[in-house]
C-alpha cells in the first residue's frame, strides 16, 4: 500500500465514524429529579385533580367514575404501570443500546424496567409497526428515529393505562411520542400523549433526569396479579355525580371545581381570567407541603 | 502493473469517501453566512429557529402556577432551612407596597409563569425574549458580551452559546458564531442561556426565595411533533448556595404561535 493509499484509508476511517457522532450516548442510569409534580410522582396525585388534562368528555367522566380501590382489582393491579409511567413515576432510569453482534451497530436502545413497568424496548433498526390488530401488551411496541440530536421514541399497543395515577385513563388506541434530549449530565424527557378515546388535543409533559452517581438495576420485578380481597367481578366505582371527591381541590387549595375538573383550556393562560374571582386562597398549606425535610 | 493498480484503489477510495461526506450534508455545508459569504454571525449560525410567538402550556405543578400557592406549599423545592424561614414570612401585601411585586417574575421563575413568550433578534449578536405576563425582557448575549455593571436585577445578565452549531467550532464554524465544544454536524441544536447577577426573588409566587448568589442555566430546545406542533421545551436548572439544597430542576414547555393571539401584557402581581 503506497503512502497515498495509507492517508486515504485513513481518512476513510475517521469519516466512517462521523456518523455516529449524530447519535448521543444515552446510556447509564438516570436519576429522577422529581420537583415539578412532585406530589404527582411521588405519593401519588390528589383526588379529583384533572387540572391541566386536556380530556374530553368522555374521560372527564370515565376519571370521575373511577374508585382508587380499582387497583386491588386482578384485571387492573397493573394498569398504573404502563410506559406513561416512565413519565409520571417516581423512579430513575437505566437505558442502554442493544448491538448486532456482527455489525456492532445499536438495533434498540432499552430504558430498563422499574417498579413493575415494562422495560422500553426502542428498535432502532427499521423493522415495521405490527398490525394495529396485533396483541397490545403493557410494555406496547415502539420505534425510534434520531432527529439530529434528540431520539424519538413512538409507543403504541398499549394496553388501557393510567395517564395521572387519580383515574385519568389511556386507551389502548393511544400513542405516546417521546423524545429523549440530553445535556451533558441531565437527560430531559418531553413526551406526548395523544388519546382519540378519551383526549381532545395532545398532552403534553417534561421531566429531567441526573447522572446517577451509582449503578441502577437494568429491571425489577414485574408487576404481579394477585387477590387484594375484591370480589370477583366488582368493579368499585362512583356513579355519575356521585363522586365525594370533587372538591378536593377546593378545600386543600381554594381551586375553584371547573378548573380541578380539566379540559384543555384549563392549561392556557387565558383561563385565570376565568377563575380568577372563582378562587380563594387557602390560609395555610395543611399536608403535603415539602420543605427542607423532603421533597 | 502495480501503479496502475495503485491508481484503481485510489479511485475508488476517493469514490467512498465522496459517498460518506454528501451522506454527512452538515458537515459538507459551511454555516449560514460561512465561507464564500459574510461572517456567520449568532443569528445567521443559529441550528434551529426559536423566534415568534409561543403559549406556555401549564400541565405540571398547575396549583403552583396557575393560581397563587398557599402560603406553605413547598412540595418539590429542594430549600434550605433558612429558605423556610424567608418564605414562611411571605407578605405579599408588603411586597406590593414596597414596590416588589415582581419578584415572582425573576428570571429563575419567568418562564413558569402561565404567558405568552416573543422571542426575536434585536440585532445579530443579542436574542430578545419578552413576556406579556409580568410585562419582562430578557436579552441573550451571544459572543464576548461584558456586562456594564449596576445593581442586580429582576432577569440578570444573560450570556448565550448555540449548542449543536451546523459548522460549529471543532466543525470549522467561523469565529463568532456562537458554536460551543459540543457541536452536532447533523445542523441540530439549543441554546444555552447563563444567567448572573440577579436581584433576589421568588421561585414560587408564595415566597420561596433564591438569592442574589443564585446562578441560572437554560437549555431551550424545539422539538417538532408529527401532528404539527412545533414546541419549545426548556430545562432550568438554578442553583443557589444560600437557599437551594441541591440544584431545583424544572422544565418547561410551550407551544408555537402562527401569530400574537392571546398577547395581554399585563402587569406583575405579587397576589394573582
Amino acid at each position: 500500500m503506497t503512502r497515498t493509499t495509507a492517508g486515504l484509508m485513513a481518512a476513510l476511517f475517521v469519516c466512517a465514524g462521523l456518523p455516529a457522532l449524530a447519535q448521543v450516548d444515552l446510556s447509564g442510569s438516570w436519576q429522577s429529579k422529581n420537583h415539578e409534580d412532585a406530589l404527582e410522582r411521588g405519593a401519588g396525585p390528589n383526588p379529583g385533580d384533572f387540572s391541566g388534562i386536556p380530556f374530553n368528555e368522555s374521560g372527564r367522566a370515565f376519571a370521575l367514575m373511577n374508585s382508587q380501590s380499582q387497583i386491588s382489582m386482578p384485571e387492573r393491579i397493573c394498569a398504573f404501570y404502563s410506559q406513561w409511567h416512565m413519565m409520571v413515576g417516581t423512579f430513575g432510569e437505566k437505558i442502554w443500546n442493544e448491538v448486532d453482534p456482527v455489525t456492532g451497530k445499536t438495533v434498540a436502545w432499552v430504558v430498563g424496567a422499574w417498579e413493575d413497568r415494562a422495560p422500553m424496548t426502542i428498535w432502532m433498526d427499521g423493522r415495521p409497526q405490527p398490525s394495529k390488530n396485533a396483541p397490545h401488551s403493557q410494555a406496547g411496541f415502539t420505534t425510534g428515529v434520531w432527529e439530529g440530536n434528540i431520539l424519538t421514541a413512538t409507543t403504541t399497543h398499549m394496553l388501557t393505562g393510567y395517564l395521572r395515577r387519580n383515574g385519568v385513563m389511556t386507551s389502548d388506541q393511544a400513542t405516546m411520542i417521546t423524545h429523549f434530549i440530553k445535556h451533558g449530565d441531565m437527560l430531559t424527557l418531553f413526551s406526548e400523549m395523544d388519546d382519540p378515546i378519551y383526549l381532545s388535543e395532545p398532552y403534553y409533559i417534561s421531566r429531567t433526569f441526573v447522572t446517577a452517581p451509582t449503578l441502577m438495576n437494568s429491571g425489577g420485578p414485574p408487576c404481579v396479579v394477585g387477590d387484594e380481597g375484591v370480589p370477583e367481578g366488582a368493579v368499585p366505582h362512583y356513579l355519575p355525580g356521585k363522586n365525594p371527591l370533587v372538591d378536593e381541590m377546593g378545600k386543600l387549595y381554594g381551586i375553584p371545581r371547573e378548573a380541578a375538573m380539566g379540559g384543555a383550556e384549563t392549561a392556557y393562560p387565558a383561563f385565570r381570567d376565568k377563575i380568577k374571582d372563582k378562587f380563594v386562597m387557602g390560609a395555610k398549606c395543611q399536608k403535603n407541603c415539602g420543605g427542607p425535610a423532603g421533597n | 502493473m502495480p501503479m496502475r493498480n495503485t491508481r484503481i484503489e485510489t479511485l475508488g477510495i476517493l469514490a467512498l469517501l465522496a459517498t460518506l461526506l454528501a451522506a454527512l450534508p452538515a458537515l459538507a455545508q459551511p454555516a449560514r453566512g460561512g465561507r464564500g459569504g459574510a461572517p456567520a454571525t449568532p443569528k445567521t449560525a443559529a441550528p434551529v429557529d426559536l423566534t415568534g410567538y409561543w403559549v406556555s402550556i401549564v400541565d405540571e405543578d398547575w396549583r403552583f402556577r396557575m393560581v397563587t400557592p398557599v402560603p406553605g406549599d413547598y412540595m418539590g423545592v429542594p430549600m434550605t432551612a433558612a429558605s423556610k424561614q424567608v418564605a414562611d414570612a411571605w407578605d405579599p401585601a408588603k411586597d406590593e407596597a414596597a414596590g416588589e411585586q415582581c419578584k415572582s417574575y425573576g428570571a429563575p421563575a419567568i418562564l413558569r409563569v402561565p404567558e405568552h413568550l416573543h422571542l426575536t433578534w434585536q440585532d445579530d449578536q443579542t436574542m430578545k425574549l419578552e413576556t406579556d405576563s409580568g410585562t419582562q425582557t430578557r436579552l441573550f448575549h451571544f459572543g464576548d458580551w461584558k456586562p456594564a455593571g449596576g445593581p442586580p436585577t429582576w432577569q440578570g445578565d444573560s450570556t448565550a452559546s448555540w449548542e449543536g452549531v451546523a459548522g460549529g467550532r471543532g466543525f470549522g464554524a467561523a469565529p463568532g458564531a456562537g458554536g460551543s465544544e459540543t457541536s452536532d454536524p447533523t445542523g441540530r441544536g439549543d441554546l444555552k442561556v447563563t444567567t448572573t447577577h440577579l436581584k433576589a426573588g421568588y421561585l414560587r409566587k408564595n415566597g420561596v426565595p433564591y438569592s442574589e448568589n443564585a446562578q441560572l442555566t437554560e437549555y431551550y430546545d424545539i422539538v417538532k411533533e408529527k401532528n404539527g406542533d412545533t414546541m419549545l421545551v426548556v430545562t432550568i436548572v438554578t442553583t443557589d448556595p444560600q437557599y437551594l439544597r441541591e440544584p431545583f430542576i424544572i422544565t418547561s414547555h410551550f407551544k408555537k404561535q402562527a401569530n400574537n393571539d392571546g398577547w395581554k401584557p399585563t402587569p406583575c402581581s405579587a397576589k394573582w
